[in-house]
């Protein structure tokens, strides 16, 4: 029994019964392993990088010795002491506070008032938006959601100005950045990047769906946005900064941001003006259910997707990298 | 509708859209940008503040297409157009007097990332001015906080990040109790409109129903904002974060943004919680005695501390304790001595603030007592700005300083017995205190000091900056001697709240 | 106490996230762990107002088969609310994040109490130096 099969050389069943022992690696040659780029940096700069970590380690054991060391001074006792009692009185107030509110799921609550009476039966008229929450943020109550825009924008600018790296930063804070990154990340990961080929592609155009039905269904430009950013921060994992600047820079971030926002500005002012004046405006609410329905509302949702994508995406990198 | 009807709503969109746009200008176009804008708001608020007290009316502004209790809304009067043009001018005037250190303190590329967020404060500001929506309210504190943290942490040091998180923390605290308090409301009443959630709230008191809630609602609220606006026991974050950042954040955060945390909780009491029904309460006494408590322990607090920037922190402390003390007393008077502080403050505040710098560049550095020894003599008109701004905190006549003490101690003697009597102890201690503090000073940058004069090359001779200081010099004697036109129009803003 | 208690158990528990977010946020001395108090703070409040929207047996706020009464649908304020307060915290967060980063830079260490003795001993070490300059020039 022991004639030899001549298909047996190198097929799968051999391969196979090698990997089990162990004597064969299907990932071997395939991977990128943790080699240093020698292009990028060079033997002494790799030793400094190595050097620096080891004494972040030994710095932080350091600092955890004299953590457990360090008695905290009366004063700090005094505010702990001061804070779970303030917590304590807080609960009971709330707790109190609760007991006679109106009780849950009260029909006859005082908030189920004329207001929201008619946001639901007068909504789909006024708006035309299907999905009454987004109709009263971007409509009704437009301006609390520009303000919100405005938040995330900055807090964009905060995390710019704290982690972005410079032209005019000390020396070698951007190559350091980049070591770091390069030395932390997964490399080319086949599995991932597999993964990411399929998946990507999905999630944006979810991400997209999610934005354009904003009226119609539930979503819109936040959750959208927040879809699409995922989206690419997936496909920023697997496939490394070189691939993503091929299309996403900051500048492009930055254009699409001041783009949507100056349109969202704009485009409510437009409306803010003609309501408080008194004046003919020339938006329709369109067909109710069509995608171009419901005015302003579509396109408010397409700038505030724009935004919340671009502002992930940004957070991400810079908390990553300090940079595109 | 006239057209400056809509100038109230046009300035707090202009300086969004300024504060969009900056994000993609260099950072020099910015800064032009930026203060043509706060001219162009200064200009709008003052006709506005013209049409009101002309025509003696406020009246509110749908922002969109629905009525009150559906649409969002702005409401402006006399005291709002007033406080919108005290805080562009204010602003004007602070980056104007600290511009050459702004483009020493900040890095060049970011500073288009720091006009963009003076903007978006003056936007924020301005909404907290103007908003009838205790909602918008809510988001332009959000928009109000974070830009006051970017503002700390521009210059960037491991001091100024840890303020910025200090600060972050108390204000999130802050933010957390105010928008619980607003759900709250919003369950008891069905109404984030004022006025709606007024009537509503009028009607629930009549039937005596919700009284729980609501007493816990209006403690919420009002601790929420007083913590964001550092009243004393949660002062902790102030001194830091005015004492090391660039001197027009310092100028800013003092003067504007604790300023309009005040201002829409009294618009709250006045135009949602009913003032008149929280006089029987207790939480304006303990507002008042937060205020003393304030006003003395700040002024302590600034006596101990040697560094002069963080020693003007600690005394706004105790400003912010006066504040207190004015809304505490449980009277209109008081109110408006409140308020009349606040502008006074703001122009005091704004003034050391944005002069201290100068004296420290031409003492090496140095920002302690010792240091600062004849700096005064190096840099004259900086040493002339402090000493208008320290007569001014501690109440000389002529200076508005001395009106706002006044109106204090005016508005004490229609308020309780008690409280009359506690209110003028404690402006007479915290006088005294402010004395100490800031004349000590004054005696040591007027002292002689020969062996320093080498350190005078380092004075700052920009035309802007003097500029600057001088206009704030003019405010603090315009207030000072020109009060009651300004009193007036408080005056008559407060009644067109109810 | 009043008698809502037996019916309010999502308020109750939303009420009692808050406090637990309040008090992480003010005495964890590790700032990642300060900021999930505050993440967990605002989310009770979006909870808070979730259950306030809900009244019993109706359906989301998205008009379905054209029915407009408003019998069928939730209250839809509190969703929108929530929808705002998320960009918010969000927001929020991703500032303190940045800043606590940042600090891990400065000082090495994510503990706030041991960054502000850091301060304090540089403090000291300024003064002193300061003072030991003074005295040089003062015996020169």
């Amino acid at each position: 029994m022991s004639r030899p099969n001549p298909s047996y050389e190198g097929s799968r069943r051999q391969k196979f019964m090698q990997w089990l022992k162990g004597e064969y690696d299907p990932s071997e040659g395939k991977l990128e392993t943790t080699e240093p780029d020698t292009s990028l940096f060079t033997d002494s700069e790799y030793h400094e990088i190595h050097l620096y970590l080891r004494n972040e380690y030994a710095d932080n054991e350091e600092h955890f010795r004299r953590g457990v060391r360090k008695h905290l001074t009366r004063i700090q006792k005094l505010y702990r002491l001061m804070a779970v009692i303030t917590a304590i009185f807080m609960t009971v107030l709330l707790l109190w506070a609760v007991s006679y509110e109106p009780s849950y799921g009260d029909p006859n609550a005082p908030e189920n008032n004329e207001v929201a009476t008619r946001y639901i039966e007068h909504g789909l008229a006024e708006t035309g938006a299907i999905n009454i929450v987004a109709g009263m943020i971007l409509d009704y109550r437009a301006f609390d959601t520009f303000g919100e825009s405005c938040v995330l924008f900055v807090a964009l600018c905060c995390v710019l100005i704290l982690l972005r790296v410079d032209a005019d930063e000390e020396a070698g804070s951007h190559a350091r950045e980049a070591m770091f990154d390069r030395h932390f990340e997964p490399k080319n990961d086949i599995i991932l990047q597999r993964m990411c080929r399929v998946l990507v592609p999905a999630i944006v155009i979810f991400g997209i769906y999610v934005v354009l039905n904003g009226h119609l269904s539930p979503g819109g430009g936040f959750s959208g946005g927040a879809i699409i950013g995922t989206g690419l921060i997936l496909y920023l994992t697997a496939f490394g900064f070189a691939n993503t600047e091929r299309f996403m820079t900051e500048k492009v971030a930055r254009l699409f941001s001041v783009a949507a926002l100056t349109f969202y500005c704009f485009a409510k002012s437009y409306s803010f003006y003609t309501g408080a004046n008194h004046l003919p405006s020339v938006i329709s609410t369109g067909t109710p259910g069509a995608i171009l329905s419901a005015g302003l509302i579509v396109y408010l949702n397409i700038c505030v997707g724009i935004v919340v994508a671009c502002t992930m995406y940004s957070f991400y990198v810079l908390f990553r990298k300090g940079g595109y | 509708m006239s057209l400056i009807q809509n100038f109230p709503f046009f300035t707090i969109i202009l300086s969004m859209f300024s504060g969009i746009i900056s994000f993609i200008l260099n950072g020099k176009a910015a800064k032009w940008l930026h203060l043509l804008m706060t001219a162009a708001v200064l200009v709008m608020s003052l006709v506005t503040l013209n049409w009101c007290m002309v025509n003696n009316v406020s009246y509110t502004f749908m922002m969109g297409h629905f009525p009150a209790p559906w649409g969002n809304e702005i409401r402006v009067g006399t005291l709002e157009a007033l406080m919108a043009v005290f805080f562009a001018l204010l602003m004007l005037l602070s980056v104007l007097g600290g511009i050459a250190n702004l483009d020493r303190d900040v890095q060049d590329s970011k500073k288009n990332l720091f006009y963009s967020m003076l903007d978006l404060l003056m936007a924020s500001l301005l909404a907290l001015i103007y908003t009838n929506d205790l909602f918008t309210a809510y988001v332009f504190i959000e928009i109000c906080t974070l830009t006051a943290c970017g503002l700390i942490m521009i210059q960037k040091s491991g001091r100024n990040y840890v303020s910025a998180i200090r600060y972050m923390i108390m204000s999130q605290i802050g933010s957390g109790l105010f928008l619980i308090g607003l759900s709250m409301l919003y369950s008891v009443t069905g109404h984030l409109l004022m006025t709606p959630a007024s009537e509503a709230l009028a009607q629930l008191a009549k039937s005596g129903s919700f009284d729980v809630p609501l007493e816990v609602i209006l403690i919420l609220m009002t601790v929420g904002l007083a913590v964001k606006s550092g009243l004393y026991p949660f002062h902790t974050w102030i001194p830091d974060s005015y004492g090391y950042t660039t001197p027009t954040s310092s100028a800013i955060l003092s003067s504007l943004v604790s300023k309009g945390y005040i201002f829409l909780l009294i618009k709250l009491f006045y135009r949602t919680l009913d003032f008149n029904g929280l006089e029987n309460g207790k939480l304006l006494d303990i507002l008042f005695v937060l205020g003393i408590v304030g006003m003395i322990m700040g002024s302590v607090d600034a006596i101990r501390e040697d560094n002069l920037r963080r020693m003007t922190a600690y005394s706004s402390v105790a400003q912010i304790g006066y504040i207190f003390m004015g809304i505490g007393l449980g009277t209109t008077a008081g109110v408006e001595a409140a308020l009349f502080h606040m502008v006074s403050h703001g122009a005091m505040k704004a003034l050391l603030f944005v002069c201290i710098p100068d004296l420290v560049d031409v003492s090496g550095g140095r920002a302690d007592r010792a240091g600062l020894t004849g700096a005064a003599r190096r840099n004259r008109f900086a040493g002339f700005a402090f000493t208008v701004g320290a007569m001014s905190m501690v109440g000389i006549p002529l200076l508005t300083g001395f009106v706002s003490k006044y109106l204090f101690a005016a508005a004490a003697t229609g308020a309780l017995r008690t409280k009359m009597l506690t209110a003028w102890i404690a402006l007479a201690i915290s006088t005294t205190l402010n004395c100490v503090y800031f004349l000590r000073v004054v005696l040591a940058i007027y002292t002689p000091a020969p062996e320093k004069e080498a350190l005078a090359e380092g004075a700052a001779h920009s035309p802007v900056e003097r500029t600057a200081m001088a206009g704030l010099i003019a405010l603090n004697f315009a207030l000072g001697v020109a009060s009651p036109p300004v009193v007036w129009a408080i005056r008559s803003g407060l009644s067109m709240f109810s | 106490m009043g008698s809502s208690i037996y019916t309010n158990y999502e308020e109750i528990a939303a009420v009692l996230l808050f406090v637990i977010g309040f008090l992480n946020l003010l005495i964890q001395p590790n700032l990642v762990k300060k900021i999930i108090g505050l993440d967990v703070m605002d989310a009770a409040i979006y909870l808070f107002l979730a259950a306030k929207g809900y009244i019993a047996g109706r359906t989301a706020p998205i008009v379905t088969d054209g029915i407009l009464s408003a019998d069928h649908y939730i209250n839809p304020i509190p969703a929108g609310l929530v929808l705002t307060g998320i960009v918010v915290s969000v927001s929020v967060s991703a500032v303190m994040m940045a800043l606590t980063i940042c600090l891990y830079r400065e000082y090495r260490t994510l503990d706030l109490d041991e960054i502000l003795v850091m301060l304090q001993e540089q403090e000291t070490a300024q003064l002193q130096r300061i003072q030991r300059d003074e005295r040089e020039g003062r015996s020169a």
